[in-house]
């Protein structure tokens, strides 16, 4: 007998139960819709962070103090145990010579702002004229800090764009005086937006570091009489030189740390892929977590759709003893019903896709959650209610292939 | 030709084996109308399922058309089925919501045959039943005789060696079921058609050639009936 013949059996029967049928689908769409859903914005999350990783500038290498695993930027606590100083950094601009374009040291607290009767709280980035090209910032209007900034201690500070529009409005910042903690900078320009980023420069103000030390920072940016820092940047000129540059300052970061061989280095050296590949690992993780619940859903569908067939097969004993009279084979009966089961559980993995998709879809359209819809999550739920509908239908199948014929005609 | 030699056929239910048949022998020829009688728990039901093919027996032989049935297996039980036995049930046995010809095309699709032919073979079967204008209709649409038309149409369609009817009138008022006889006695005498009747009526199984009566599963009597009812006539006791 044909598949189609099979296919056209299978149909009527679904039709001769249309609200039954419907309903034991809807496990199978709502599964389906949600594995469908939740991969393609688990996607669109991990794109967002690779995206957002990449424009922070290529070939980067971030040093930070802290005893930590390669991964996360150091937290608050970690200041408390182990320092970066302004020495390591003087160091690594002589020591470091080759295969690097630039080092920038910067040292970030939080200060209130205030210009007029506006006052907000920012990041305040004490930092040097190569973080422009570093981490490819671009003016909107007026200049960068530059090296004479810092080696005249001028108050000058550069704004990033969310903190200009939030604290001036709309009178153009550049040329205004504005106070960080009490203490008066002139404003000598305002960057470009670099769109939302989870370190965004777009919230920071940019201030010379050197102007920092002297009029700002104080106490807290020091530690036994040194001057600290946050973290140094280095932009490496090839990617290919990105292990040695980072073996070389590791190396000298140990000696003028005095660290025994034997000892965890107090500093993390670490570079894009490695942020990435831990931010990856994250979200993924959260992906298969969050995909293994909706999985969990489409199993509790598919016994529903078991439940059902074998409601079904009772009620139609009668119907295969007919069937297996007329001289269908065991094997038939197998057949019409396994096809029957596969066919609910595709048709609701194909609305499912179907109501995966337009979530997805409306998510990103909002603008909330950015999501990426790719044919691999689509196959996989599809195959997988495919893969539900065989295995559930295996049992209600068997059942009505195994009815002895002359039980099954007598069946009341 | 049905032949069948010390046939018996044991149920074992729970602790005790009930003998349903117990050795039974005969032979129906092509072309012959025969009645299977008896009361209910006789065996004529597991008589009627082994000859049909439903089930197999217990010990004993059976050949049908000169084939030993009684070592198939499943799969080669179900094509003799489709190809050689054409059942009647009392219930009818209709597919809901499927129209006369899609039911009556049924076992040509078990079958393999396909398209036009199997078309044109189901709309022929109905035809010979009476059922020419009846073929788009719905069970739930048609009489209970017009039912049962359709089933001796499915019956009919893959030319079966054998009809085998189990109480084909038991759930038609005596009417239709005198109706019916005729059918049955039509497409014996004109076609050849080899009918075997399982009832308990004794007014019923005299329409036919042949009487076999069992009784705790073995053959009571094998009898030619010399003088068979011709369908339509007055019953015995409606002649005053």
């Amino acid at each position: 007998m044909l598949f189609s013949e099979n296919f056209k059996i299978a149909l009527r029967a679904l039709r001769a139960n249309k609200l039954r049928s419907i309903l034991t689908i809807l496990g199978i769409v709502i599964g389906v819709a949600t594995v469908v859903a939740l991969l393609s914005i688990g996607k669109g999350a991990t794109a967002d962070i690779t995206s957002q990783i990449q424009s922070g500038g290529s070939n980067l290498l971030t040093i930070s103090p802290g005893r930590q695993q390669a991964g996360f930027r150091s937290g608050g606590e970690s200041r408390q145990t182990s320092h970066l100083y302004y020495a390591d950094y003087d160091l690594l601009t002589r020591g470091i010579t080759e295969n690097i374009s630039a080092i920038v040291p910067t040292y970030q607290s939080s200060y209130t702002l205030k210009f007029g009767d506006q006052s907000l709280s920012a990041a305040v980035s004490g930092t040097m004229e190569a973080q422009k090209d570093v981490h490819s910032l671009e003016l909107a209007t007026g200049r960068f800090i530059t090296d004479g900034d810092n080696k005249s201690d001028a108050l000058v500070a550069v704004l990033g764009s969310q903190v200009a529009t939030d604290l001036f409005g709309s009178v153009p910042p550049v040329g205004e005086t504005l106070s960080i903690n009490g203490v008066k900078f002139e404003v000598v320009g305002v960057l470009e937006s670099k769109g939302a980023s989870f370190s965004s420069p777009d919230d920071s103000v940019f201030i010379p570091l050197q102007t920092g030390y002297d009029k700002l920072f104080g106490e807290t940016a020091t530690f036994n009489g040194k001057q600290t820092i946050n973290n140094i940047l280095i932009s490496v000129k090839t990617t290919d030189a990105m292990d040695t540059v980072s073996a070389q300052a590791s190396y000298m970061l140990r000696r003028s740390h005095k660290l025994k061989p034997s000892e965890e280095a107090d500093f993390n050296v670490m570079n894009q892929t490695d942020i990435l590949d831990t931010l990856n690992s994250v979200t993924q993780t959260l992906t298969i977590f969050l995909g293994a619940i909706a999985g969990i859903s489409l199993l509790v569908g598919g016994i529903g759709i078991m439940n059902i067939m074998l409601v079904s097969v009772t009620e139609r004993t009668k119907e295969i003893g007919l069937r297996k009279a007329v001289g269908a084979t065991r094997n038939q009966i197998l057949t019409q019903f396994l096809i029957e089961t596969v066919t609910l559980s595709v048709l609701g993995g194909i609305i499912g896709i179907l109501l995966g998709v337009s979530i997805a879809t409306f998510f990103s359209l909002t603008g909330l959650i950015v999501s990426v819809i790719t044919a691999d999550s689509i196959l996989m739920a599809f195959f997988f209610a495919l893969a539900i509908g065989v295995f559930f239908g295996l049992y209600p199948a068997f059942r009505a292939a195994n009815l002895h014929p002359m039980v099954a005609l007598r069946y009341e | 030709m049905i032949h069948v030699e010390n046939l018996t056929k044991m149920f074992q239910m729970g602790e005790t084996r009930v003998n349903a048949l117990n050795g039974a022998n005969f032979t129906i020829d092509q072309g012959e109308m025969v009645a299977i009688m008896g009361p209910s728990g006789s065996g004529k039901s597991t008589l009627m399922s082994i000859i049909g093919c439903l089930d197999v027996p217990s010990s004993g032989t059976y050949s049908l058309d000169g084939t030993a049935l009684e070592n198939m297996d499943e799969a080669q039980l179900a094509e003799i089925r489709g190809r050689k036995i054409g059942f009647v049930f009392q219930q009818f046995n209709l597919l809901a919501r499927t129209s006369a010809l899609e039911n009556v095309m049924l076992p040509l699709t078990y079958a393999g045959v396909r398209g036009k032919e199997r078309q044109e073979r189901a709309l022929k079967a109905l035809e010979r039943v009476g059922l020419s204008d009846r073929t788009k209709h719905a069970p739930n649409e048609l009489s209970g005789g017009q039912q049962q038309r359709v089933a001796i149409a499915r019956a009919l369609v893959n030319e079966p060696a054998i009809l085998l009817a189990d109480e084909p009138t038991g759930a038609l008022d005596s009417k239709t079921g005198v109706e019916l006889m005729d059918l049955f006695q039509r497409l014996h005498t004109e076609n050849g058609q080899t009918v075997i009747l399982v009832t308990h009526d004794p007014y019923i199984a005299r329409h036919t050639d042949r009487i076999i009566k069992l009784s705790d599963g073995k053959i009571l009597s094998d009898e030619i009936n010399h003088h068979p009812i011709l369908a339509g006539t007055p019953r015995p006791e409606e002649v005053i």
